[in-house]
């Protein structure tokens, strides 16, 4: 396939294992995801051509997606919201001396799941942004819609909370010059606003900075479970998973299903724990170290967090915030995301889609075979590792623009962090909102001017009024599903999560 | 009330949400005020530049005041549970404080020699580290991240105004 040669030159393989290298250790370190870990190397990359600079970053976002699971497992901390589920099977399987076992039950679960979702990628982007090259101005905001009320009707969190922290989000992103008609928005007469923000330094602050002090108020210490793999224990684990094929299908079907609306990663991984435990044979064991209970979470997750990128190359709507933070990187670049990049950027965009191909492969080899380095790093203690990260932090957010007043909002966003996530407000939506805010508000203006100011130009045609319906449909979904619970079953309360 | 409050003290959970759904509150109204000054109405040629914030803004406050609510309903046994204990608020500050010198730092002294500073002081103070460990710590990392940023991929970072790094030549 073209793509494969864009992506086969060993300058370009070189720096994909130099991106899956970070990448995990970004994922395993505690203050640095996958988005901020991102954030932060994007700057690095602005000299490099386009199609090898998303080839690293995307190899990032692979490495922080398998890293995850070595902290969920060894440490019982998960580093990201979508490996929560991992931990209730694989931290018990470490504690009776199995952490081999479940990690490579994991990283070949998630390699599986990505594999899928790329799959789905590669045969479904196309048509998708084949079809999305007829909308307008009304289908482009209800396709925005959609993403904003799946995340209210999908999160876990409060909707009242959700509503606030992506509103947050849309305000921060019209701070600055209005581009319809130049005047100035929400400055306040500073001159460091004039600019507006940066959604890269809100994802190092929120992200990088908040964690750090959430990991300092909980104390210092963590204490983590040594792993060896051998190849015996891996070779020994693959023998054994194939039986759990039904489990793995059924969870990649549900990632890669939640994984396209936004914010589904979560959400995903949990329902297939859940699905798994309930068709399971085994069932009942589950959270005393069962496989099974590593492998559900991990497929639907790395299928989910894969299927993300799929609204984000066919359309240029992110699904995640680490999405989200390579879609601001392909602005940076000089290209225009939606769906006109397959037309005029077919080396960029079938690039990157062989790049997830052969990053997935890439990062398998890589964590089974350096687990026990990467583990290593997490014993590094805390008072060294926290001031490293908050520097590493300050010198992403200064050269996003060369900035220092930058910095200062980093920490401010820390603090905004710290606070939303002691209290549950999800973080993702502020960050996806400060991202899209400028595109659906451009969007919904436009659609405006068309109809008069009349609100009923989103239901004029099929494809905007059901695009519109959907997503009123996903902003409602806990009211429909919590009643049709209700009606079916009075007893079983709780399924509906 | 009896044995948790006085083993365990610090901020309630209903204070801290009370306190930031009305901070949420006031950032909403200070949206949707200025958005209505800018002109939130259909303008001569389509929808003003407040237009849309304007609803941003008040969506913030609708939903702000939700959480208000919820928050203060909450009552006596979600009252008792504790936001942050004040020891652990301290430690919190621990990071905080110093983090925002290092960044005064960073407009006097430059980033390199500020990171080595504040890097050895963390790791002294709160780490109780020799202080010879602290520096050497402090001197790798910030000699690792100026040899990867100033020489090989030429991002050049801020110096300071009184720059010490002067007489190597950057």
């Amino acid at each position: 396939m073209h793509g494969f040669s864009v992506v086969l030159s060993p300058y370009t393989l070189m720096l994909m294992f130099v991106g899956v290298f970070l990448g995990i250790i970004v994922g395993v370190l505690p203050g640095l995801g996958g988005a901020n870990g991102v954030a932060i190397l994007l700057p690095l990359t602005f000299a490099m051509p386009p199609a090898t600079a998303i080839v690293m970053l995307s190899c990032i976002y692979w490495g922080a997606l398998f890293g995850g699971a070595i902290t969920s497992i060894l440490f019982n901390i998960p580093g990201e919201p979508w490996s929560v589920a991992t931990t209730f099977d694989g931290y018990p399987m470490a504690q009776q001396g199995r952490a081999g076992e479940a990690l490579t039950a994991s990283f070949t679960s998630s390699f599986f799941g990505a594999l899928c979702a790329v799959i789905m990628i590669t045969f479904i982007a196309p048509a998708v942004a084949n079809f999305a090259l007829s909308f307008g101005p009304p289908e482009f905001f209800s396709v925005y819609f959609l993403t904003f009320c799946s995340f209210i009707g999908m999160g876990r969190e409060k909707p009242a909370k959700i509503i606030v922290s992506m509103m947050i989000g849309f305000a921060l992103a019209a701070v600055g010059i209005d581009i319809v008609t130049g005047q100035l928005r929400l400055t306040f007469g500073f001159t460091e606003l004039l600019r507006g923000f940066n959604f890269l330094i809100a994802v190092i602050g929120l992200f990088g900075i908040g964690e750090i002090l959430l990991s300092m108020e909980e104390g210092l210490s963590f204490t983590g479970k040594s792993a060896k793999i051998s190849l015996r224990v891996v070779l020994e684990t693959w023998r054994r998973l194939p039986r759990f094929w039904g489990t793995a299908l059924r969870s990649m079907v549900i990632g890669c299903w939640l994984g396209v609306t936004p914010g589904g990663a979560t959400p995903a991984s949990f329902m297939a724990y859940g699905v798994a435990k309930r068709t399971s044979r085994d069932g009942d064991k589950f959270g005393t170290g069962q496989m099974e209970g590593v492998v559900a979470p991990e497929v639907a997750n790395n299928a989910a967090g894969t299927s993300a990128l799929l609204p984000m190359i066919a359309l240029g709507i992110p699904g995640s915030p680490t999405a989200a933070v390579l879609l601001g990187g392909l602005m940076i670049w000089g290209l225009q995301p939606g769906p006109l990049l397959f037309k005029e950027q077919p080396d960029f965009v079938w690039g990157l889609i062989a790049s997830m191909y052969l990053g997935n492969i890439a990062t398998l080899i890589l964590v089974l075979t350096c687990v026990p380095f990467f583990a290593a790093i997490l014993r590094i203690p805390f008072s060294i590792i926290a001031p490293v990260i908050v520097v590493i932090c300050a010198v992403g957010a200064y050269t996003v623009s060369n900035a220092q007043s930058d910095i200062w909002f980093m920490l401010v966003f820390g603090v905004v962090g710290y606070l939303f996530k002691k209290l549950d407000y999800p973080l993702a939506p502020l960050v996806l909102a400060l991202v899209l805010g400028d595109m659906a508000e451009s969007a919904f203006r436009q659609s405006m001017l068309m109809a008069q100011g009349d609100l009923r130009i989103f239901f004029s045609n099929w494809l905007v009024g059901g695009i519109t319906g959907l997503a009123l449909f996903a902003l409602f979904w806990p009211l429909i599903s919590g009643l049709l619970a209700r009606l079916r079953a009075p007893k079983a309360r709780g399924a509906t999560t | 009330m009896a044995e948790h409050a006085s083993s365990r003290k610090g901020l309630s959970i209903r204070a801290a949400e009370i306190a930031v759904a009305f901070l949420t509150l006031a950032l909403g109204a200070l949206v949707t005020y200025t958005s209505y000054q800018l002109g939130s109405t259909w303008g001569p040629d389509g929808p003003g530049a407040g237009y849309f914030p304007f609803y941003i803004g008040s969506l913030i406050c609708i939903a702000s005041i939700v959480n208000l609510i919820q928050a203060a309903a909450a009552g006596h046994p979600a009252g008792k549970r504790i936001f942050v204990e004040w020891d652990a608020l301290g430690r919190v500050f621990a990071v905080l404080v110093p983090a925002a010198l290092f960044v005064v730092g960073i407009y006097l002294i430059g980033i390199y020699v500020s990171a080595l500073f504040y890097i050895a002081a963390f790791m002294i103070w709160i780490g109780k580290y020799p202080w010879y460990k602290g520096l050497a710590v402090g001197f790798g990392v910030t000699f690792a991240l100026f040899l990867m940023f100033e020489v090989w991929f030429l991002v050049l970072l801020p110096k300071g105004i009184y720059s010490v790094l002067g007489f190597i030549g950057y």
